[in-house]
């Protein structure tokens, strides 16, 4: 047992939490109809503002929990709350940025920045806001560009901004770098806290990359695969910007990886 | 050295062939001037076999297509686009003069050919200098047929194919009906169709849509089930509703799948267009062509062949330019 993290034991009511996960169980039927229980008795907290992060073993659920709280799937049992209502379908507040940028090919990059806002009917109002977020991604000069045009940190960039535009109070980030070469992803890295840290955005981020986790987040939510429960959450006390050579830093990655059983003791070459 | 060392070198190097087809390759657009020259002096030089009449419009038209290429030619100069284009149309232009060339040979000239079913090219290009009003009148009427079955054929496809791919009820009774109906080849309507219908152009116009009507269902609900669910997920995690996922998702990332679909549509109404034409329809350059025929007027026949070649050819380029402006976001267009 590791001292300093603390294991869920039961759900706690917090009501100044913007995102309020309570009980949830979502079950998947496969082919032949077995049940598989992606998720089993799930509670978490939210705060407006924070930075979390949900890492654990392929199939733990994670990637689901995100769909949930984004409204793209329903859960077979409890209930989310965002800003204490029911989360029941998408909403524009809560923006989702997948893996793959999945920016609309058809559409130019300003033209897939604004589409959020000329869905919703609300381009003229906020078109001074497309050009703001387009500066502040970088991508100022590529307005015209189309996506194939584009390199995959871009694109990515782009898909950050089409979120954030669109008057997102959360952003869910399902592995959004786990795409991208190792440079372009610690540059992105800093891309992130630094929107994160001038627009006070609540961040979701579902990622397999430990250190991606400790550099970005307050808070890191461990989960377990089959049945997909929350095993630890896990604080990072660190200010920022982070040192990844940090003993601190280090002393947490051995942590982490020793609540998925990965690390030997006093072993911290075991990395994966 | 090793051999493979010294191969590489002399691969590296231009090959005396790739040289000499360098060199050679300067002289392109001399080529088309020398086919045209030859062309002339085979007409004017030859002896004519015993034929009706014979005019001049082969050669004023040879002068002519030679004063142009001069023209171009002169252009090119200061135009590189221009140049390139014709260095690299110069080859297929001589060729197809050639052809002309030897056309004239046969028919007029050594008379290898019945002139009556054979004519030469001086009298098949006459026609559109004697017969222009009627051939154009003719092509009016076509254009028009095609025009009405080809949008209301394509409106109805779009509709049906977006439903079909959007709507599993849609696509439960739909499917069954575009698999049998779509079957049957437009022309076997041709007799209900001249019977049953009000006006021969109700019914000319109703098999035409009816050719264009599956091509475009068919790949339009496959464009639009195969759209990937990403998109939709994305734009509703952006807000959008209904409308935005058919009209702003769904169509255009079905767009190029659809204008395959447009594409396969033109080449089933041109060919229903002149079958209905020729079988009943009392107008247009599919009857005019058979109404020739059964005047034993060839060289008529064979001025509508070009014009019907020259027209839908014309009609696919446009529809290809279309797709090339729609179609700009797409990485290396599809080439056909």
């Amino acid at each position: 047992m590791v001292n300093s993290v603390a294991v869920v034991q039961s759900p706690v009511v917090k009501n100044d939490s913007q995102i309020k996960i309570r009980d949830i169980k979502r079950i998947f039927h496969d082919v032949s109809g077995n049940e598989i229980v992606a998720l089993q008795k799930v509670d978490l907290d939210i705060k407006k503002g924070e930075f979390i992060s949900l890492i654990g073993p392929s199939g733990c659920g994670k990637s689901t929990l995100l769909r949930l709280i984004a409204g793209l799937d329903t859960p077979t049992a409890g209930k989310i709350y965002f800003d204490e209502a029911v989360i029941e379908k998408p909403d524009h507040e809560r923006g989702l940025v997948f893996q793959d940028p999945t920016l609309f090919p058809w559409l130019n990059i300003y033209e897939n920045v604004s589409a959020g806002l000329k869905a919703r009917k609300v381009f003229q109002e906020h078109k001074a806001e497309v050009q703001e977020y387009i500066r502040l991604v970088g991508l100022s000069g590529f307005e015209k560009s189309y996506p194939f045009q584009l390199s995959g940190g871009m694109a990515q960039r782009a898909a950050l901004a089409r979120a954030m535009v669109n008057g997102s109070k959360v952003l869910l980030l399902d592995e959004p770098l786990g795409a991208l070469d190792a440079f372009t992803r610690m540059y992105m890295q800093d891309e992130i806290l630094r929107i994160w840290e001038k627009k006070g955005t609540t961040m979701v981020l579902v990622t397999h990359d430990i250190d991606e986790a400790i550099y970005l987040c307050d808070k890191i939510i461990v989960m377990t695969a089959r049945p997909g429960k929350i095993q630890a959450i896990i604080d990072v006390p660190m200010g920022r910007p982070r040192n990844r050579n940090h003993p601190d830093f280090l002393l947490l990655r051995s942590k982490i990886l020793e609540t998925l059983h990965f690390a030997k003791e006093n072993n911290l070459s075991y990395y994966i | 050295m090793s051999q493979a060392d010294s191969g590489i070198r002399i691969a590296n190097k231009p090959g005396n062939q790739e040289l000499w087809l360098a060199r050679f390759r300067k002289f392109f657009p001399v080529l088309p001037v020398l086919a045209l020259l030859a062309a002339l002096a085979v007409h004017l030089l030859l002896p004519n076999r015993p034929v009706p009449k014979i005019t001049s419009t082969y050669t004023f038209l040879v002068l002519g297509v030679l004063f142009i290429y001069l023209i171009f030619n002169i252009v090119s100069i200061w135009v590189a686009n221009l140049r390139k284009k014709i260095n690299n149309t110069a080859p297929i232009i001589s060729v197809v003069i050639l052809l002309v060339l030897i056309w004239d040979l046969v028919t007029l000239k050594l008379n290898l050919l019945d002139y009556r079913f054979f004519p030469n090219p001086d009298a098949v290009f006459n026609v559109f200098i004697t017969d222009w009003h009627a051939l154009g009148i003719n092509l009016l009427y076509s254009l028009r047929l095609f025009f009405l079955g080809v949008s209301i054929g394509t409106v109805i496809g779009l509709i049906a194919g977006v439903a079909m791919g959007w709507n599993k009820t849609c696509s439960y009774w739909l499917h069954p009906l575009q698999r049998v109906i779509g079957a049957i080849p437009a022309t076997a309507w041709l007799p209900i169709a001249l019977v049953a219908a009000p006006t021969t152009l109700f019914a000319s116009v109703f098999l035409v849509a009816l050719a264009t009507v599956f091509p475009v269902t068919v790949m339009t609900s496959t464009g639009v089930s195969n759209v990937k669910n990403t998109y939709f997920e994305v734009a509703r995690t952006l807000g959008a509703n209904h409308d935005y996922l058919i009209f702003r998702v769904a169509i255009p990332a079905a767009l190029p799948t659809i204008f395959i679909g447009m594409f396969n549509a033109f080449c089933s109404a041109f060919l229903v267009l002149v079958v209905a034409e020729q079988a009943g329809i009392k107008a247009g350059i599919g009857w005019y062509m058979n109404f020739q025929v059964g005047m034993l007027q060839y060289q008529e026949m064979y001025a509508c062949i070009i014009l019907i070649a020259l027209t839908f050819s014309g009609l696919i380029t446009i529809l290809f330019a279309v797709r090339s402006r729609m179609l700009v976001w797409q990485r290396g267009v599809i080439q056909w």
